[in-house]
């Protein structure tokens, strides 16, 4: 490690710093913990190439890490590896409004393109809770979502093209354009296994002529899914649609005071938006459906549609305010089975006397249960982490999936084989072992347990195990 | 450093983009977040290194972070805290300690910046000089104003018309040695709006500067004497206009907490003086001022005492008055108290950054409510070859009230 670090000297800045390098112990995601063997600040890619060069070289793991952000653990760093953090890489390199689209840095947050762009009648259209801070190569890196996914898609149908640092230290150009197999689809929400995006090429969209952004508060959850289902049975698109339980409105009320109707059970956010004859005519149609809602607030301006949003995007922190710790879970079920896992959830919840807030994109099925309990008293973290587990098995159990847009990073990584099969995850390696063969990059993170070439450092000998069972062929 | 505090961050990193220094360097160390895991580390006992203090006093204190924070950490209680556990037990080298001693022995006393506004007129000429010594003290060479002439306050000025109120004025030892007009404004302002305005002329310094710094026992000190000094005056509003020692003095109780001081503290309320007029409504007549101003949020008017919108509505409501938006308003235009003079690089980049987005406005006038800020961007604009007229909101208010051009 003296010796990888004294040649990093030579390529940007490095912290060794004790003190300053367990500030990188962790990111979003607290639970899992480790102080990384060095971190470099890189101010380009062809230092971010000469790192990963420098990685190959000792056979060294390295991890990138964005804002410091995701939820999943996916820049847990290595207490044996390279750090690279790329919150220096910050410049929007190029904006191209004729061809909507902008060619940006990977520390660049996701709301800094939109800002870019704002005056000019454009916006980068997903928008994670965490916008205002995550980067843009962490998005590209975990595929990330947001509230508006369900109209305008996720991360991947907004990247246009992407410049990488291969894992053994290539700079390679990925583009949408490119004739054959779809490697920047295989790139994006490879959550660091695949290599590090070091020029992102984003499409831009119009804003849209008119928003309408509603809230619809309701006595319970039950009366709230019904509507969410009638909303999408009317043939409707809305741009969100977001649900809240009560106990998340009082969080979100203790944290922002964003004075959602009092005594909700549930409340139901839908933002419809598109050209203005369309918008009103679902708006009439919305309002028929959301007849039952005890209360309707329909914000007049800019500023009471921020006002209603806030309290959903602060959602996540804001449940600090009435818990002392919690977990931030990510499923996703049919939509239609909305219903029986919310009711499946509240069971667990009963059942461990564990609290769980509901917050969730309720238009596509993608919940994120906050399980809260108290880290002082004994057990209740175990309990706790029971019940979260215990919800994804309910996703599943419904045919749903154990991430929506958190990623699995390490968190996960242990419910990937209840969802896949071994030759699933078998074939998911080969992938993986095509871009990385040293298995350098970010190991440890999607896979369970180091299982072929995957996980441990070295040139793998001999052919791999799936060929020589004859279930794969390497050309 | 109390653990529970740092137990409320739930290391979302919301906090960042807020973050002056974060916005510079890009370092994790050095935002929020990470200074809050370098204070969890000490509470877990790692000593203060000097790596760690100089995270600590490279944070403004600006407080930007406590609003953007979606979960309400403290982290302006917990920066006080460390500050003063790092003057307890972190050894600083000994330049370090002189330009600190000199600072501190300096800024809370009116009467011995008094002496300096003599010497304050060759500082051009000494720049370059004071830069070799040592840096700091080129940037206070730097920061230093055109000081106007010396205006003595009287004890008290009437009410014009009815009287609405009696309040009693603060009038802060840069404001009133370095800024006389600012101070005569206010007092006219407040006396044409209908209050009777009580000006004890013993008052010292309110303590910000030390509170913000770690010197809580040189803060309470200062605290204890200036609620007297009030009390004395008979008033139970003191008005302040300048944003540093407003946002002190509004946490006098808990700087005092567990003393019967607390209780004092308490029953005197302090208000800045745009959130004072906002309250009382309008009463003068308003002349107007034809110019277009850019308003500065002082961070610590903006984020510490949350007073954002009153002092642009106060703008609004003059006529032919233009008011424009500074981009990037939230950020620290690297002022912050001492800030400028014990991290001259990190503030005077922070400086460059506001007089960019400043100069962009094409505006006649920077309007901002502290007098730290109004030196440090004035300095910035100077740097760039675009000098800008600096008031304070009371000048331009006391502008049009009496119908003469700022």
């Amino acid at each position: 490690m003296k010796r990888l670090i004294a040649r990093l000297e030579n390529v940007g800045e490095v912290i060794t710093d004790p003190v300053r390098l367990r500030t990188y112990e962790c990111d979003g995601l607290t639970y899992h913990r480790a102080t990384p063997g060095v971190v470099v600040l890189p101010e380009s890619a062809e230092q971010i190439a000469a790192i990963v060069r420098l990685c190959n070289e000792y056979g060294t793991p390295f991890v990138a890490r964005g804002s410091g952000t995701g939820l999943s653990g996916g820049a847990l760093p290595r207490s044996d590896g390279v750090l690279i953090v790329t919150s220096r890489m910050r410049r929007v390199l190029e904006i191209d409004l004729d061809n909507r689209r902008a060619v940006v840095e990977p520390g660049v947050t996701n709301l800094a393109i939109t800002e870019a762009v704002r005056e000019q009648g454009f916006y980068y259209a997903p928008d994670p809770s965490s916008q205002q801070i995550c980067s843009i190569g962490g998005n590209v890196a975990e595929n990330s979502g947001g509230a508006h996914c369900l109209k305008y898609g996720f991360t991947v149908n907004h990247i246009l093209a992407c410049e990488i640092v291969t894992p053994d230290g290539d700079i390679v150009m990925l583009d949408r354009m490119d004739a054959g197999y779809d490697l920047l689809g295989a790139f994006i929400g490879s959550e660091g296994t695949l290599g590090i995006a070091t020029k992102i090429t984003v499409r831009l969209s119009r804003t849209p002529e008119s928003v309408i952004t509603v809230l619809a508060a309701y006595r319970d959850i039950a009366e709230g899914g019904r509507a969410v289902s009638a909303i999408i049975a009317a043939g409707i698109v809305p741009a969100a649609i977001e649900m809240m339980d009560a106990l998340a409105i009082e969080a979100a009320e203790a944290a922002v005071a964003c004075r959602y109707p009092e005594n909700a059970g549930a409340v139901l956010i839908v933002e419809l938006d598109g050209p203005a004859p369309e918008v009103d005519l679902q708006f009439a149609q919305l309002r028929e459906i959301c007849a039952d809602a005890f209360e309707l607030r329909v914000a007049a301006d800019a500023a009471e549609r921020a006002a209603i949003w806030k309290g959903r995007k602060s959602a996540f922190a804001a449940v600090g305010r009435i818990s002392p710790a919690y977990i931030v879970q990510d499923g996703v079920v049919p939509r239609t089975s909305l219903p029986q896992v919310l009711a499946g959830i509240d069971r667990l919840s009963a059942e461990h006397g564990i609290r769980v807030a509901n917050v969730f994109h309720a238009g596509d099925g993608n919940l994120h249960p906050l399980v809260l309990f108290d880290d002082a008293e004994p057990g209740a973290g175990e309990r706790a982490e029971t019940v979260s587990g215990a919800i994804l098995d309910l996703c599943i159990e419904h045919g749903g999936s154990i991430t929506g847009e958190h990623g699995v990073g390490v968190d996960k990584a242990r419910y990937m084989p209840k969802m896949f099969s071994d030759t699933d995850l078998d074939t998911m390696q080969l992938v993986r072992c095509a871009f990385d063969p040293k298995g350098l990059a970010n190991p440890g993170k999607v896979f369970p347990t180091p299982r072929l070439c995957g996980e441990v450092p070295g040139v793998r000998k001999g052919p791999h195990p799936l060929v020589e069972a004859g279930k794969a062929e390497q050309f | 450093m109390d653990p529970h505090l740092i137990n409320d961050c739930v290391h979302c990193g919301f906090c960042l983009p807020s973050c002056p220094t974060y916005a510079l360097w890009g370092e994790e160390m050095d935002s929020p977040r990470g200074r809050i895991h370098l204070m969890s580390q000490h509470v877990e006992g790692t000593p203060i290194t000097p790596a760690m203090a100089g995270h600590f006093d490279a944070c403004l204190g600006c407080m930007a972070c406590v609003t953007a924070c979606p979960s309400g950490v403290r982290y302006d209680k917990l920066i006080e805290q460390t500050r003063a556990t790092v003057e307890r037990e972190h050894e600083r080298d000994p330049q370090d300690r002189a330009v600190r001693g000199l600072v501190f022995s300096l800024f809370p006393y009116p009467r011995r910046l008094r002496l300096l506004r003599w010497p304050m007129r060759l500082t051009g000429a000494l720049q370059g000089f004071l830069e070799r010594v040592h840096p700091s003290l080129g940037a206070m060479a730097a920061l230093a104003p055109h000081v106007e002439v010396r205006q003595r306050m009287p004890r008290f000025v009437r009410a014009r018309g009815p009287r609405r109120a009696v309040v009693g004025m603060l009038l802060g030892c840069v404001q009133r040695e370095f800024f006389p007009q600012v101070n005569a404004a206010t007092a006219r302002v407040l006396s044409l709006e209908g209050c009777d305005v009580v000006i004890p002329p013993s008052q010292g310094c309110c303590g910000a500067l030390s509170v913000h710094s770690g010197r809580s026992d040189q803060a309470r000190r200062l605290a204890k004497r200036t609620i007297r000094v009030f009390e004395r005056a008979g008033v139970s509003v003191i008005v302040v206009n300048a944003a540093g020692c407003g946002s002190s003095m509004k946490e006098y109780a808990d700087l005092l907490e567990g003393t019967p001081w607390a209780a004092r503290a308490r029953a005197l309320r302090v208000v800045d003086l745009a959130e004072w007029l906002a309250e009382l409504g309008p009463a003068a007549q308003r002349n107007a001022v034809p110019l277009t101003v850019a308003y500065h949020d002082a961070c610590h008017l903006a984020h510490a005492q949350g007073i954002r919108r009153q002092p642009r509505d106060l703008l609004r409501d003059i006529p032919g008055l233009v008011l424009k938006e500074i981009p990037e308003s939230d950020l620290c235009c690297g002022s912050a108290g001492t800030y400028n003079i014990f991290q001259p690089q990190a503030a005077r980049d922070l400086g460059d950054r506001k007089a960019r987005a400043v100069s962009g406005l094409d505006a006649d006038l920077l309007v901002s409510a502290n007098p730290g800020c109004t030196m440090q961007i004035a300095a910035a604009m100077r740097r760039r070859g675009s000098a800008i007229r600096v008031a304070h909101t009371a000048e331009v208010l006391d502008a049009s009230l009496r119908g003469v051009s700022p």
